[in-house]
């Protein structure tokens, strides 16, 4: 057992989770307290002891799933040893280890002599009486047969649990299940309130019934290729690690949701450096000055400190195709923390250019606003494909004289210009007016430069040029600029 | 630079088990399971899964803190409470809010009685009788200067000592469970002194000496998460994430909470709620909401939802306007007689 914990430990590791020592030993220790064959309680006991932030638990989780698929009431203890027979017998196997364990269902004995229309009605059926254990069963059995699963190919997981899903084709289960429902609602009609929440419950069911079928083909890949080479293909990045370029819904969504608390923790984490970052050299004629009111004792020393005026932000933002999330959430993460500075302006760009500010005046949800962006904003000019040097130019001739010493101004984009002018005098003329100029790019550094991104010719009229690829680097870069 | 900070860590590593060598006996285990957890906690209305049953019965046995982290009204402050009851511990509760400090944590003086007293000292001197040695001139000055020692030993004793909760909770002889509550609101430095109290179960008053825990108490610190703790106190801590229940697990929430409610109703409420969850919402209905909707449904005698009665009422779970709308039209209650 020490040995799975200190595996899984470093695996938690590689995938971004800060786990300390302390952390390991205590889980280490957590684990006398629990029944050993108890797999859920293992989970909450590791999770209680080495994950402390629910960003984490999706890193987690799947970790979880791949170190200790093989533990749990239906599987003895060492199953690991056996499972380096080839893939198809160890299926048979487990097939049957657990038809005995479960003692129900029919999908335990005669299951392989099913044809897949037997399947899927025996599937139906037991969705529609919520017969978790034989969803279970059932999910096993539809992976066998339609996963297609062959040892040794280099296949991820998401490629087999497709191939099972086009078969079992859940859309027509889930419209089944609610013809079903209505059917045996008193006059054959469900109002429609009725409809949402027996939708919403069939819909639940389906989303247990993938996770079964998700469990089985991570089980049988584990199998396949041993735990340490498929938790690492495995590997889910922390949503602070998601690249905004290639993010998929997914991962989209699981950003959507950090930028709330990042915001917040940003705000006072700015508050406070402002607060604290006060104390300068002893101010000696203001000292003096108050202690004319004690009797020139200086009992209450004044200190001088800079008070930085709060900057300016002047953001420009590409938001053509690829860079698109990546300035939605540039803009939402500034406009959210825009108490921090004296004022924001954001402008967006394709081809045209349009100024979005007031799209987040009196909101109350920033997020609604980067929305309205994406539908209201006027960005193009002639085809929809960015153009650096129009945009630019239109920007220097309608706002570049509203740029003063106090703004600071964030250009944010791929500098892919489609083979157009760049017109980087405009950055130069920008420099001259504002206090500082800088480029964040969400592309990795290296391919700055290649192919149609011209941003060497920006750069060099630029404060600075960051890589922005993540929520972690990009708040780094606006920690900095408060 | 890094050899030092390596060095750094080693040390801390060390002290903190060393620590844990003079720690006080933990006691007799107070579960003797998980399921046992979770059925105590039942038994006082408070319904736990088995993650939840699980980090308290591990606090328990490992003798550490649990951070309950989650959004507002899912039940945090209430586990505390809950364990507190079913253990028959005394609940010691320390609200956390921003520029609390040790004296309102720890302890204070209470210089209002120590003036008192003083003052009450000079009556008598100044009278002459009581203190000092009358007659003997040599020893005058002694005499003043042992009575201020005596003076000063007299109000810095436990009578003028104002206890506050940490300190009653290490001082308390019987079993204690301390809730510190909503600890994400205080400020850095008094986290540190939580995380000291936290990792040594003693507290060293100058004037008075150290005072060391008899009993480890059960400690829950709850956040709301609007400002993300120190590695440190995390480190220290279980860590528990409190969301909002499954459909069964609310269900029996409402069950358990609401008297006059009905299983279908409960079922039919947990149910919307669920749904409501499902969509894109500015604030989501947290389980008081739910249990707050529950109860004015079984005040209007209702029985059986509909959209008329969903409508009425969907204000008690949803507090902005745009997610008042929005559940209306997903949901499809928002009526088609007004269109
Ligand atoms: N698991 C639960 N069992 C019973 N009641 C619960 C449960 N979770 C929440 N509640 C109810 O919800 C209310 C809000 O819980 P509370 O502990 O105050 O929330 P939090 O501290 O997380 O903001 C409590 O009054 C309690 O009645
Ligand atoms: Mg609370």
């Amino acid at each position: 057992m020490l040995d799975v914990l200190t595996g899984f430990v470093g695996e938690l590791r590689a995938a971004g989770l800060p786990v300390s020592l302390t952390e390991s030993i205590d889980a280490a220790e957590a684990v006398h307290h629990i029944p050993l064959e108890d797999r859920d309680a293992l989970k909450y006991a590791l999770a209680a002891t080495l994950v402390k932030s629910s960003a984490h638990w999706k890193a987690f989780e799947t970790a979880f799933e791949v170190y200790f698929s093989m533990r749990g009431p239906q599987y003895e203890f060492g199953d690991d040893d056996s499972s380096t027979g080839d893939l198809d017998s160890e299926n048979d196997n487990e097939t049957e280890n657990r038809g005995r364990g479960e003692g129900r269902g029919q999908g335990s004995g005669g299951g392989e002599g099913l044809s897949p229309e037997e399947l899927a009605e025996m599937l139906f059926r037991a969705l529609l009486s919520a017969n978790d254990a034989q969803v279970a069963a059932l999910a096993r059995q539809a992976v066998s047969r339609f996963a297609g699963m062959e040892p040794g190919r280099p296949v991820g997981g998401t490629y087999y649990l497709y191939r099972t899903l086009r078969n079992l084709d859940l859309d027509r289960v889930l419209e089944r299940l609610m013809e079903t429902a209505r059917a045996s609602a008193p006059e054959g009609q469900l109002t429609p309130l009725e409809e949402r929440l027996a939708r919403d419950e069939f819909k639940s069911r389906l989303d247990r019934l993938r996770r079964e079928l998700e469990d089985e083909i991570r089980r049988r890949l584990v199998a396949d290729r041993g735990t340490e080479a498929l938790a690492r293909s495995l590997r889910k990045p922390l949503p602070e690690e998601i690249d905004f370029m290639h993010a998929t819904r997914d991962e989209l969504a699981s950003l959507r949701r950090a930028i709330h608390p990042l915001t917040r923790k940003l705000a006072v984490r700015l508050a406070r450096k402002r607060r604290h970052g006060r104390k300068g050299p002893l101010d000696f004629r203001s000292t003096m000055r108050h202690s004319l009111s004690t009797g020139g004792v200086p009992v209450d020393p004044k200190f001088r400190y800079p008070r930085p005026a709060k900057p300016e932000i002047i953001v420009i933002a590409d938001i053509s195709g690829s860079v698109a999330s990546f300035a939605r959430f540039t803009l939402h993460l500034v406009h959210a923390i825009s108490s921090q500075f004296s004022k924001v302006r954001s402008f967006v760009f394709i081809d045209g250019i349009d100024e979005v500010t007031r799209f987040f005046e009196n909101v109350d949800d920033v997020a609604d606003a980067v929305h309205r962006i994406n539908t209201e904003a006027d960005v193009v000019w002639v085809d929809g494909h960015s153009d650096y040097g129009h945009a630019l130019s239109v920007f220097w001739e309608r706002w570049g004289e509203e740029i003063t010493p106090r703004s600071s101004v964030l250009l944010l984009g791929d500098a892919r210009n489609n083979y157009h002018a760049s017109q980087a005098w405009v950055i130069s003329e920008i420099r001259h007016r504002a206090r500082h100029v800088y480029w964040l790019n969400p592309e990795p550094r290296a391919y700055w430069g290649t192919g149609d991104s011209i941003l060497g010719e920006y750069a060099v009229h630029c404060d600075d040029v960051f890589e922005c690829r993540n929520l972690r680097q990009l708040e780094h870069f606006v920690t900095e600029l408060a | 630079m890094s050899p030092a900070s390596d060095k750094d860590g080693a040390v801390d590593g060390k002290t903190d088990a060393m620590g844990m060598l003079g720690f006080p006996d933990p006691g007799p285990p107070l579960f003797s399971s998980v399921t046992e957890v979770r059925e105590r906690l039942a038994a006082v209305g408070y319904l736990a899964d088995d993650g939840i049953a699980g980090v308290v019965h591990l606090a328990d046995r490992l003798a550490k803190p649990v951070l309950v982290e989650g959004p507002a009204g899912t039940g945090k402050t209430e586990l505390a409470k809950s364990v507190a009851r079913v253990t028959g511990s005394r609940l010691i509760r320390l609200q956390c809010y921003e520029g609390l400090d040790e004296s309102k944590a720890l302890y204070e003086w209470n210089y209002k009685k120590q003036l008192l007293r003083i003052q009450a000292q000079r009556v008598v001197d100044d009278d002459g009788t009581k203190t000092g040695s009358p007659g003997d001139d040599d020893g005058a000055g002694d005499g003043v200067t042992s009575s201020w020692r005596d003076l000063e030993e007299d109000i810095f004793s436990e009578e003028f000592l104002l206890t506050r909760p940490l300190l009653e909770a290490i001082r308390s002889p019987d079993p204690v469970v301390l809730l510190v509550d909503e600890v994400d609101r205080v400020e850095l430095e008094t986290e540190a002194l939580l995380l000291e109290v936290l990792s040594e179960y003693q507290v060293s008053i100058p004037e008075l000496g150290t005072i060391r825990a008899q009993q480890i108490p059960l400690v829950f610190l709850t956040s709301n998460n609007t400002r993300e703790l120190s590695e440190a106190l995390k480190r220290r801590c279980l860590y528990l994430h409190l969301d909002y229940p499954s459909l069964e697990r609310e269900r029996d929430i409402v069950l358990a909470r609401v008297p006059g409610v009905t299983e279908e109703l409960a079922d039919q409420i947990a149910r919307i709620v669920r749904s409501l969850r499902t969509l894109e919402l500015k604030k989501y209905p947290s389980v008081s909401e739910t249990l707050d909707w529950a109860r004015t449904l079984v005040v209007l005698g209702v029985e059986s939802i509909d959209a008329e009665q969903a409508k009425a009422t969907l204000h008690v779970l949803l507090k902005y306007r745009s997610d008042l709308e929005r559940a209306a039209k997903e949901l499809a209650v928002a009526g088609e007689d007004r269109a």
